[in-house]
């Protein structure tokens, strides 16, 4: 029997803000299994940061949720499987039994995620005082070996430094020695990379990569970027205006995109071979969430839209067991559209490259 | 550097006291012989570096500030000061103490209950603070505590000090209080914002411990930078109140020397002084307290000495 | 190959499977037109706090124009009635309006006239003094803000442009002037100027304009990096054109903002010094000398000091509301989600 940790249900969200009400959510599903990678790719602005705040238990105050479950599994301090709602539960609740100790998070940038009026070593073992109820002296030998497990030297110094002493990518690291240190089952991981160099990117995600190996956590990866998503994910979401719009394993997604909008994405990454003089961009912008949305949210920029997307919003249309797109291409009524030519020659061109075993995973 | 200031301001006040047109002497019946006489007497036909040289002197190495010509029938301002300083400083600390505390637990329960009780509250006191200056709250105060019903003195009284800074310190404070309760709301609403917030709380801390160790301690960083000004607006409350309220303090001191008859330029001076003084003073402990808030420039200043 | 898994009510038909491109689909509709200042005056009509500022501080500009002229007395002129050949003086009375009035017996020589807040000590029409005062309290306001805002901006955009020694003496010169607090300067004015209302107006002259630098000094310093400012000089402009045609526009909101926070401590300032007795001198009035005018006859005649506390007290609070509007409306809080 597959062992889902995590199954998010019709989420739907509203935010007050100053403009009006804003849909920002509307309708999300997401299931992970135990010990596996989902990423959730979408555009800024597109919720996916949202749903995992909400899943968190750290949602802005001016959020409203309407509708939609959060399951999520695991095995309590007694050995007992334990099986939750948490958009049913406490904030304190989530936090004394989720939060840190079950559940963590890594944030977008390491430069904001940290308390710059503690020192490194205090914002490490607030956490392990807290949910392992160690002493404080334990505390800080396991902190100093987080330190060293994150391939921070020279831990004893950097555990009494303040964050704005530490490089971006320091700092990142010891974020994520915080988001291990009481040994959680799911790790969140809002756009790890995304405000680092390129060149300590792929360490990070390295470092995330086997630190879920030898602790057996499942991941979540929320990104915009596919390069990233390419050389970490087991299954991709692909979400758009508060709706994931396809999703499918990594290859389905990279090599058999249904989705016009996926295609936009795909055919939008840099690549190096591409002989075209100009980047891909997918027109216009994402659509302004303060008015309800009619018929498929991406229609408006979408170059293959039917008249039926201006009408009504596609259900999940089945590709296999494990693929599914929301666009109404996929009904058997429609006409046949091809995926655009050039990105065609690109997906090629990426299984050629997977197969000859340079550059990413695929 | 403060001392550096200090010195500059010390001379430029003496500077305009002395050379601006104006005549020292409050007795307009003085023959123009015996002002030349009392002139030279007095050292004023000097270079105005000697003047001030002399006049620091005594200052620094005498603790005097020379005589008064038209308050306390010329006695030496030396004998007059310290009483006033006590006065002044013990009731302005009451009120900016009050006003600082009061204000950052309404500011934190507003924060904590947003939209709720405390934060409406909140709001209403911080523009009642921001439209009603302190002398006319203390006025109403004056009105109804000490004149309908005599609950405290109507003016103040150095035997009753306690009941009777109970008015003055409470208006004084009221500006106060308003301002850091609404900065601090401000301030720890945008701060519960901040990731480092989200990460704390995503680590499982909640209630007081997240209170206290994350959100607070950042948001009084800012919250540190408007005390300086509040205190400035003390200060200038603080004329009027103990004029109002009768406080023999460095406040009415200065309201008699330049609202009289004659003014009174060496109490403009040395008022003048002791006020900047003070300000500076106040500043510098800010800068301190702004330090050990803020590790960041706690450190960097260690770097640089 | 594809099936449908969710079955509802659809409404889509055959007909619908036809491909319908949007006509402008490089047109980015959510971020086009509206431009920067239509948004801000959208923003701060939308501000019902700021609007009511407006609104208030109009009503008390208009009538501080009018209002002593629905009276019928001048601000200075004691009401006095003719009887039995002595003139009986309108002293101390309680606010009366002519047709509602009960007269109290035939010495109620006052009955038929209308005093709105009553009169003074001294028998002058309360009404007419009020906004007369009020006027004179925010033209002081308006004409040393404004021009504190000359001279700080002139001064802040200078210092920030030219930046490294012009610069530091110039910020040198800020941080004393910071470092004597404004009743020092007071203190000090009052040794050689008369008192009046030119004592007032230098007094805020000399401190308000510290503010008003800083803002457009920063705002110098943000937008000298930036490369529009570097092309225009590439392009061979002049320093005084930078400064006045590419940076002068920028920092308007932000000064403005400034000067609706800085015209209230203007009236305050005002009303407390006339308060003190260094201000206003009489028989010129201003709220401050009034205030001062009620309170010291409060026990006998409370109600005096109503009228000056309340037009005070909702000045400030407009001005107020009016920046806080301009603030937010300059700056929108972008709401996180």
């Amino acid at each position: 029997m597959p062992d889902k940790i995590l199954e998010i249900k019709d989420l739907d969200i509203t935010f007050k803000t100053t403009a009006g009400p804003v849909h920002a959510i509307r309708g999300v599903n997401v299931d992970l299994e135990r010990g596996e990678t989902v990423a959730i790719v979408g555009e800024s602005g597109s919720g996916k940061s949202v749903v995992m705040k909400t899943a968190m238990g750290i949602l802005a105050g001016n959020a409203t949720i309407n509708g939609g479950e959060i399951i999520f599994r695991y095995t309590d301090d007694d050995g007992n499987a334990q099986e939750v709602d948490i958009l049913k539960k406490e904030k304190r609740w989530i936090r004394q039994n989720v939060n840190g100790r079950r559940i963590a998070m890594i944030f977008q940038d390491p430069m904001t995620s940290l308390d710059p009026t503690m020192t490194i070593g205090n914002q490490l073992i607030e956490g392990m005082i807290m949910h392992l109820n160690l002493p404080k002296d334990e505390a800080k030998q396991r902190a100093l070996e987080l330190l060293k497990e994150v391939g921070i030297s020279d831990p004893e110094k950097r555990y009494k430094q303040y964050p704005h002493q530490l490089s971006g990518g320091m700092r990142q690291r010891v974020v994520i020695a915080i988001a291990i240190s009481c040994y959680p089952d799911l790790l969140i991981c809002d756009e790890p990379t995304t405000a680092l160099d390129v060149t300590i990117q792929a360490r990070i995600l390295e470092l995330i990569k086997t630190i879920q190996k030898e602790h057996g956590i499942s991941v979540i990866y929320i990104t915009h970027d596919l390069g990233v998503v390419a050389k970490v994910a087991d299954y991709v979401n692909v979400m758009y205006a508060g709706r994931i719009v396809e999703v499918g394993n990594v290859e389905e997604i990279f090599y058999d995109p249904k989705h016009p909008y996926t295609w936009g994405l795909l055919s939008a990454m840099p690549d190096l071979n591409t002989n075209d003089d100009r980047l891909y961009t997918i027109p216009g912008s994402p659509p302004n969430l303060l008015h309800e949305v009619v018929g498929d949210a991406f229609a408006p920029r979408n170059q293959y839209a039917l008249k039926a997307d201006w009408k009504e919003q596609p259900p999940m249309f089945r590709v296999s067991d494990t693929h599914y797109a929301a666009t109404w291409l996929l009904d058997e009524r429609a006409p046949r559209i091809e995926i655009p030519e050039e990105l065609k020659n690109r997906i090629e061109r990426m299984k050629a490259d997977h197969e000859v075993g340079n550059g990413s995973r695929l | 550097m403060a001392l550096v200031t200090l010195l500059i301001i010390t001379f430029l006040l003496f500077l305009m006291v002395r050379i601006m047109p104006g005549n020292p002497f409050p007795s307009e019946r003085m023959s123009a012989d015996a002002i030349a006489k009392k002139r030279a007497e007095m050292g004023l036909n000097d270079p105005i570096f000697v003047q001030f040289g002399n006049y620091m002197k005594n200052v620094l190495l005498k603790g005097s500030f020379g005589k008064g010509s038209s308050l306390y029938n010329g006695a030496p301002i030396s004998t007059v000061l310290p009483q006033c300083m006590a006065n002044s400083f013990k009731i302005g600390g009451i009120s900016i103490l009050l006003g600082t505390l009061i204000g950052l637990i309404l500011g934190i329960a507003a924060a904590l209950n947003r939209g709720r009780f405390w934060d409406t509250f909140c709001t209403v006191l911080s523009i009642v603070g921001v439209c009603v200056p302190s002398y006319v709250f203390m006025i109403f105060l004056q009105y109804f505590l000490a004149y309908k019903v005599t609950i405290f003195p109507f003016y103040f009284d150095a035997s009753r000090f306690l009941s009777s800074s109970v008015i003055p310190a409470l208006s004084l404070s009221l500006f106060s209080m308003s301002t850091v309760a609404r900065f601090t709301r401000n301030e720890m609403v945008e701060v519960m914002d901040f990731d480092y917030v989200l990460l704390a709380e995503s680590k499982g801390m909640y209630g007081t411990k997240l209170v206290t160790r994350h959100i607070l301690r950042n948001a009084l960083i800012p919250i540190v930078t408007v005390i300086a000004p509040l205190v400035v607006d003390l200060l200038t409350g603080a004329l009027v109140v103990e004029k109002i309220y009768g406080i023999n303090g460095l406040g009415k001191l200065l309201v008699d020397a330049i609202s009289g008859e004659g003014i009174d330029y060496n109490y403009v001076l040395a008022l003048g002084i002791i006020y900047s003084a003070l300000y500076i003073l106040i500043m510098l402990i800010l800068d301190i307290a702004y330090g050990l808030l803020d590790p960041r420039i706690r450190l960097a200043g260690k770097k640089e000495s | 190959m594809t099936e449908q898994i969710q079955n509802g009510t659809l409404t889509v038909t055959d007909d619908d499977f036809v491909l319908a491109v949007s006509e402008d689909l490089e047109t980015d509709r959510n971020y086009a037109s509206q431009g920067f200042w239509k948004g801000v005056f959208l923003r701060f009509k939308n501000n019902t706090r700021a609007m009511i500022g407006l609104y208030i501080i109009l009503l008390i500009m208009l009538l501080s124009i009018f209002g002593p002229m629905f009276s019928g007395y001048g601000y200075r002129e004691i009401v006095s009635v003719r009887v039995d050949g002595t003139d009986v003086v309108a002293k101390s009375l309680s606010p009366q309006i002519a047709g509602l009035h009960k007269s109290t017996g035939a010495d109620d020589v006052f009955a038929d006239k209308t005093f709105l807040f009553g009169t003074d000590t001294l028998g002058r029409d309360l009404w007419t003094r009020v906004w007369y005062g009020a006027r004179i309290s925010v033209m002081i306001a308006f004409v040393t803000i404004i021009t504190d805002m000359v001279i700080g901006m002139s001064y802040g955009l200078i210092s920030g442009y030219f930046g490294k020694t012009t610069d530091a003496i110039m910020q040198r010169i800020v941080e004393i002037s910071n470092s004597i607090p404004r009743l020092v300067i007071v203190g000090v004015l009052a040794t050689f100027m008369p008192k009046g209302v030119w004592l007032v107006i230098v007094a805020l002259l000399t401190t308000e304009w510290i503010g008003m630098s800083k803002i457009a000094r920063a705002e110098m310093l943000r937008i000298k990096g930036l490369e529009y400012i570097m092309a225009s000089r590439t392009l061979g402009a002049k320093n005084f054109r930078i400064i006045f045609s590419d940076v002068l526009p920028n920092t308007i909101g932000p000064v403005i903002t400034q000067v609706m926070f800085s015209i209230p401590i203007a009236i305050f300032t005002e009303a407390f010094l006339s308060f003190v007795g260094v201000g206003i001198v009489l028989p010129q009035c201003s709220i401050g000398s009034l205030i001062e005018d009620g309170f010291n006859n409060i026990t006998t005649l409370p109600y005096q000091i109503l009228p000056p506390i309340i037009v005070l007290a909702l000045l400030m609070l407009a001005f107020n509301f009016v920046g806080d509007g301009l603030r937010e409306a300059l700056a929108p809080r972008i709401e996180d989600m």
